[in-house]
């Protein structure tokens, strides 16, 4: 066993620790040792995005590293993006979009496009879907994540009004 | 486009914001993998690496010493324990009369293994990790033998045997139609147009992967599973007729928060009943979550039909006669339902939106070492509508005919309208679908926009479809005199507390169609109340009496009609109350905006303050007995048969066949229209898979039965960038047949844009032998061939 | 994944004790192709020595036409560097089309060189820019360092510490992905260097890794136009064939591709 510490979602280096086999992943933690089961997993091939969160400020994907790979690093999943009660800007286009169905890849596809839009403010609708390559989704056809992005991208105002 | 406006009160036919996204976007959601049970064990399961083989011997000793493990259970524990195989669900006839050939499906292999990914054993340990370092340690002798994967290979002679007692691997051979007036149609015909087409086999993916957690308790001798179903009473009523594990009254079914099903999570699949089974043997609480390649190898499959179709034409280029040939490959096992997706879901549909006088069909159906087919988002009626429509395009090409005229030609324009394969089509505009997709498409602009694209050395080319499907599935009986195991109807219940809140318990599920929006809105108008005052209920066999689940885009048109009708029963019930409290005639009491009015007077009371008086019972109707709170069976009268245009227009790349999908439009007739937003986002999704389909996903074996496409590496998924923004419209005629006048919408999407595309890419290349997917090294080489 | 330990090497000689003392060490980067390899059970070390934080590794230096990049320098900072661009943007372009976003923040350079794979786009630029890998122990000519699919120059313990190349005159890469993984089903670099010196590597296509096409180089040199490598014979024995694409198709890819980067490097 070897002990992880990585701050969380807010809480300090010191505050989260855990002793794991040192094969877990950082999905694993996040999810089984957190319990923050928001982060999915989706897949094995680090295809399809549903594990994503944000690394010291940068998406990656938690299911193709390991926890220990993430010691002492700020990690930010799904639950620590709303603020006080408050939906994240792009929490909220999705809702106003109705970028989301079935729930599953969302929390991926969201801190996708919150990284999407740090990068790249002015994405062209192109660049929004190339940006988003990495995370898979089943059920919207992209169409409504699209538009969300954009919405949140024009200050939450919608897009084709 | 909807107006996306959110108000408090949710009328029907606005775009209301969904109430089940804060969860979801916040990451509080629960699937089945979020529920940590304490004292929880993991099962992994130990699957065959061959396509076809004896199981000579299994050691499960140096297994079972391996740290952490619990239990290890194989086919010869689940033998001995008499726990039941799995169930076909749907009794087909061949047309000699004989019932279909359905061998045993056991839930771990007994003495064979019959596709790669079959589940050989068990392994029950404290973790995920230790589960699978111990399943490595089973020591497995398989004596191999010779195995089969193409459909039209397993009917040769001398083809090796899936099963002993499916002689030929031939599970029916089964007809509907006219095979004689086909013929002479035919015969007669100024014009035939010929093809030979090819469904390509795809996998679901649902991205969340299936799981099940069985817990037992000993106190009360009651089990609990969590499972990613779309359907958790009928996972319940399989579980406890067949398997010998549970009694229904002593099993209750979960399907929480359900990543996405497109079908797959409609069957009860082996890992469920180990998992509830294994948690009395084992003592402990056992979950197992499919990794992503055992979905790929386990979860059913979709589509893999060869047919040979053959359609004639008079003089004026009218359609006088069908005749279709269809080989469908089922796989190693048949699954719940699949014997009625080439079969009645399939073969009912081949008269598309066409008067046709003449069509016969021919389905045989077979056995395989593939994983089993089962029904995929349309089940059958892609198939159908791929037949048809690819027929439709290339006999106007052939007749010289504009595809749009030739469709128009031959439209069924009356209704109610009996074709010649059961179907009653009740209701539709056609020209009015196809009108509206041409305008949208700018379908005369096409040409100029096909030089300007040959400027830039890209092939542009449109395409059309014009599809219809049935939805919400058929009366019970109906359905139950063609060989169905269930009946087709929903349940609901409508319960209303003293203070007039309105708990709704419906039998069907929702795993991304927001279904907790949707039926907030017809009851919240209902009665006028608030949408926070409404809550609905669904997924959990201990909550809900019973229901059939979700699938056939029947939640609206039939799950919506049962709460319709108890919430008539609700109603009746509660006018009554009011005209005994406020000395009035029931026939003049009128409920709106919360509140209960007698009509042409100031006389109300408040909703709440009926709905207490039929608790507290002090001043009731004389007989009349407490409480607000009914439930309704609703079973359908007829399918109901959604139908619309779809024109995409594609541009290829011909130096690398590469395709872009320019403009996709889509004009559907769903009937009435709760929540339009949530409708688009159904036609986005199901547009989505249709394009994976034809142009992406391809589900391929090589020829030993190893599923080369097992990961997202090879199994080509659409991505953001494979698709464009879609360009909507929706044009209703009502549904006769329930009381909204809903038709549904969640697979039309998936039907109608296959051979939309195909059609385009064919005609942007010039060359119509195109099989799907058109990857861009087939649409070179076709090309260039 | 089987059981492994972890450790994170703070220098490059820490990296070299921690590998002598493991029994079957392998360093690990990013880890976005070992990880996943390791969660199928297709690699089992038995230790992973974590390169990611070594300071030796990290940075890049672009001085005169002279570029240098760290071997834990990640896609994400290739593609977004802004001394690169100035002098290979071909280089900043390719690094910004591997995997996707998250996968770009976590994978390095030196990670992909070492794995070589065969769809992998790092060395067919590295084939191309003539770079040189620089190892804790010697510094090896790209052309020597390749040796077919997931094989290297490098040898047991060694470790990639840097690139280096001279930027070319001008420089392309074009890439054709694989509809389902994204990989490159093709992905050819062209880069010339002046005086003739021409070079053409071709990454995916091919049934042993990454190659130069000298038929290719020999074309542009004397006449730098994509019209050049259009009809340039590709051997389509050479070829991969798999279930996206056959030999035939592969093989044209590789012309399009290279008339593509040509056309791109201007």
């Amino acid at each position: 066993m070897s002990t992880v510490s990585t701050a969380v979602n807010g809480k300090s280096v010191e505050a989260v620790q855990a002793d794991v086999d040192p094969r877990t992943l950082l999905v694993e933690f996040i999810r089984e040792h957190l319990r923050l089961t928001g982060t999915h997993v989706g897949c094995d091939t680090a295809q399809c995005g549903a594990c994503t969160v944000h690394m010291n400020g940068r998406a990656v994907k938690s299911c193709s590293m390991l926890a220990l790979q993430a010691q002492g690093a700020d990690v930010t999943t799904i639950e620590g993006l709303a603020k006080d009660g408050a939906l994240h800007p792009m929490q909220a286009a999705f809702h106003e979009c109705h970028g989301l169905q079935c729930g599953f890849c969302t929390p991926g596809m969201v801190m996708s496009s919150v990284q999407l839009l740090a990068d790249n403010p002015k994405a062209t609708e192109q660049e929004i879907r190339e940006a988003l390559e990495g995370n898979l989704c089943r059920c919207t056809g992209y169409h409504n994540i699209v538009k969300a992005v954009q919405q949140c991208q024009a200050g939450g105002v919608p897009a084709n009004a | 486009m909807n107006d996306m406006t959110q108000t408090d009160l949710g009328p029907i036919a606005k775009s209301v914001l969904r109430r089940e996204d804060q969860r979801f976007l916040t990451g509080v959601g629960m699937y089945t993998d979020d529920v940590a049970l304490p004292g929880q064990t993991y099962g992994v399961f130990l699957r065959s690496p061959h396509a076809h083989a004896r199981i000579v011997a299994i050691d499960t000793a140096e297994a079972a010493k391996a740290p952490g493990v619990i239990r290890i259970f194989t086919g010869a524990d689940l033998a001995e324990a008499k726990v039941g195989g799995l169930p076909c669900g749907w009794l087909i006839h061949s047309k000699d009369g004989s019932p279909m050939k359905e061998p045993p499906h056991p839930v771990l292999a007994q003495g064979k293994v019959r596709h790669v990914g079959d589940q050989v054993a068990l392994v029950v340990a404290e973790s995920v990790l230790q589960a699978k370092d111990a399943a490595e340690l089973i020591v497995v002798d398989y004596e191999e033998l010779p195995a089969v994967i193409e459909a039209v290979d397993a009917l040769k002679p001398g083809a090796p045997q899936v099963h002993d007692n499916a002689p030929g691997n031939l599970i029916y051979d089964w007809e509907i139609g006219d095979g004689k007036a086909a013929d002479a149609a035919i015969k007669k015909a100024a014009h035939v147009t010929r093809m030979q087409i090819h469904n390509n086999r795809l996998i679901p993916n649902a991205m969340e992967p299936r799981a099940a957690l069985g817990v037992y308790d000993a106190a009360e001798d009651h089990f609990t599973c969590w499972t990613t179903s779309q359907n958790p009473h009928v996972a319940r009523l399989v579980m406890s007729a067949f398997y010998n594990v549970a009694p229904e009254h002593k099993l209750r079914v979960i399907a929480p928060d359900v990543g996405g099903g497109f079908g797959s999570k409609i069957y009860i699949y082996p890992e469920e009943i180990c998992c509830l089974w294994a948690s009395k043997r084992a003592g402990v609480p056992v979950k197992w979550v499919a990794d992503r390649t055992e979905s790929f190898l386990a979860d059913a499959h979709g589509r893999d039909h060869v047919t040979t179709v053959e359609m004639a034409f008079d003089k004026d280029n009218k359609i006088t006669g069908l005749k279709v040939d269809t080989i469908a490959n089922l796989g190693a096992y048949m699954s719940l339902f699949s014997s009625s997706v080439p079969t009645y879901l399939y073969a009912t549909l081949l008269s598309g939106q066409y008067n046709i006088a003449n069509i016969h069909c021919n389905v045989r159906t077979v056995y395989t070492n593939t994983a089993p087919v089962d029904a995929y988002r349309g089940a059958g009626r892609p198939e159908a509508t791929y037949v048809v429509e690819r027929m439709m395009e290339t006999a106007a090409r052939e007749l010289g005919m504009s595809p749009a005229e030739l469709r128009r030609k031959n439209f069924v324009k009356s209704f109610p309208h009996q074709t010649p394969v059961i179907m009653c089509y009740d209701a539709g505009d056609y020209n009015a679908t196809l009108d509206a997709a041409l305008k949208a498409a700018d379908y005369d602009g096409f040409a100029k926009r096909k030089s300007a694209a040959a400027k830039k050395g890209k092939l542009r080319g449109m395409g059309l479809s014009c599809y219809i499907e049935a939805c919400g599935i058929a009366p019970s009986a109906a359905v139950g005199s063609l060989g169905a195991g269930v009946g087709l109807w929903e349940s609901a219940e409508v319960r209303v507390n003293p203070v007039g809140t309105v708990e709704i318990l419906t039998g069907s599920h929702s795993h991304g169609q927001g279904h907790e929006t949707t039926f907030t809105q017809l009851v919240s108008e209902r009665f006028g109340l608030p949408t926070d005052n409404v809550q609905i209920i669904h997924g959990d066999t201990d909550k809900v009496q019973f229901g059939m689940g979700t699938y056939g885009s029947r939640s609206g048109a039939v799950g919506m009609s049962a709460i319709v009708k108890a919430l008539d029963k609700v109603e009746g019930k509660a006018k009554k109350i009011a005209a005994h409290l406020l000395e009035a005639d029931e026939g003049d009491i009128v409920i709106e905006n919360g509140e209960v009015k007698v009509a042409g007077t100031d006389k109300k009371l408040g909703w709440h303050e009926v709905c207490l008086a039929a608790y507290t019972g002090h001043n009731l109707p004389a007989g009349m007995e407490p409480g607000l709170k009914e439930g309704a069976f609703y079973d359908p009268t007829n399918f109901t048969f959604p139908a619309g245009t779809y024109v995409c227009e594609v541009e290829v790349d011909p130096e690398t066949g590469k395709t872009e999908v320019i403009q996709f439009v889509a004009a559907d007739d769903f009937g009435t229209i709760i929540n339009p937003m949530i409708v688009e986002g159904q036609v986005h999704g199901g547009i989505t898979q249709g394009l994976g389909q034809a142009l992406l996903e391809n589900a391929v074996y090589d020829d030993n039965g190893q599923l080369l496409t097992a990961s997202y590496m090879d199994y080509a998924m659409p991505r953001a960038d494979d698709v464009p923004s879609y360009k909507l419209s929706t044009h209703e005629t009502v549904c006769p047949g329930n009381p909204l006048g809903m038709k549904g919408c969640g697979e039309a999407g998936a039907i109608g844009s296959p051979p939309a595309l195909i059609n385009a890419i064919t005609d942007a290349i010039g060359n119509n032998a195109l099989a799907m997917p058109a990857t861009p090294a087939r649409v070179w080489a076709a090309i260039n061939g | 994944m089987y059981s492994t330990n972890y450790h994170r090497a703070s220098s490059l000689k820490d990296a070299q004790a921690l590998f002598k003392k493991a029994g079957d060490g392998k360093f690990v980067s990013g880890g976005q192709t070992l990880l996943p390899t390791m969660k199928q059970r297709l690699a089992a070390p038995s230790d992973l020595i974590d390169l990611r934080h070594v300071k030796d590794l990290k940075g890049i230096k672009v001085s005169g036409k002279k570029v240098t990049i760290g071997a834990a320098t990640t896609h994400a900072e290739v593609a977004t560097n802004d001394k690169i661009v100035k002098v290979c943007p071909a280089i900043c372009s390719l690094a910004s089309h591997i995997g996707d976003p998250a996968v770009r923040h976590m994978g390095t350079i030196g990670g992909s060189i070492a794995n070589n794979d065969p769809a992998a786009d790092y060395p067919a630029a590295m084939m191309a820019l003539g770079a040189t890998i620089h190892t804790n122990k010697r510094q090896i000519a790209a052309d020597k360092f390749f040796k077919g699919m997931f094989e290297t120059a490098l040898k047991d313990g060694e470790i990639i510490t840097a690139v280096e190349f001279s930027a070319p005159k001008k420089a392309a890469y074009s890439k054709y992905p694989n509809p389902a993984s994204r990989y490159a089903m093709c992905g050819v670099f062209v880069a010339d260097h002046g005086k003739g010196d021409v070079r053409v590597a071709v990454t995916g296509a091919g049934n042993d890794g990454v190659f130069r096409h000298k038929a290719m180089e020999k074309a542009l040199a004397a006449d730098w136009s994509p019209e050049a490598v259009a009809s340039a014979k590709v051997n389509e024995g050479d070829m991969l064939s798999d279930i996206h694409g056959n030999e035939a198709y592969r093989a044209n890819l590789v012309r399009v591709m290279a008339k593509r980067a040509v056309a791109a490097a201007g």
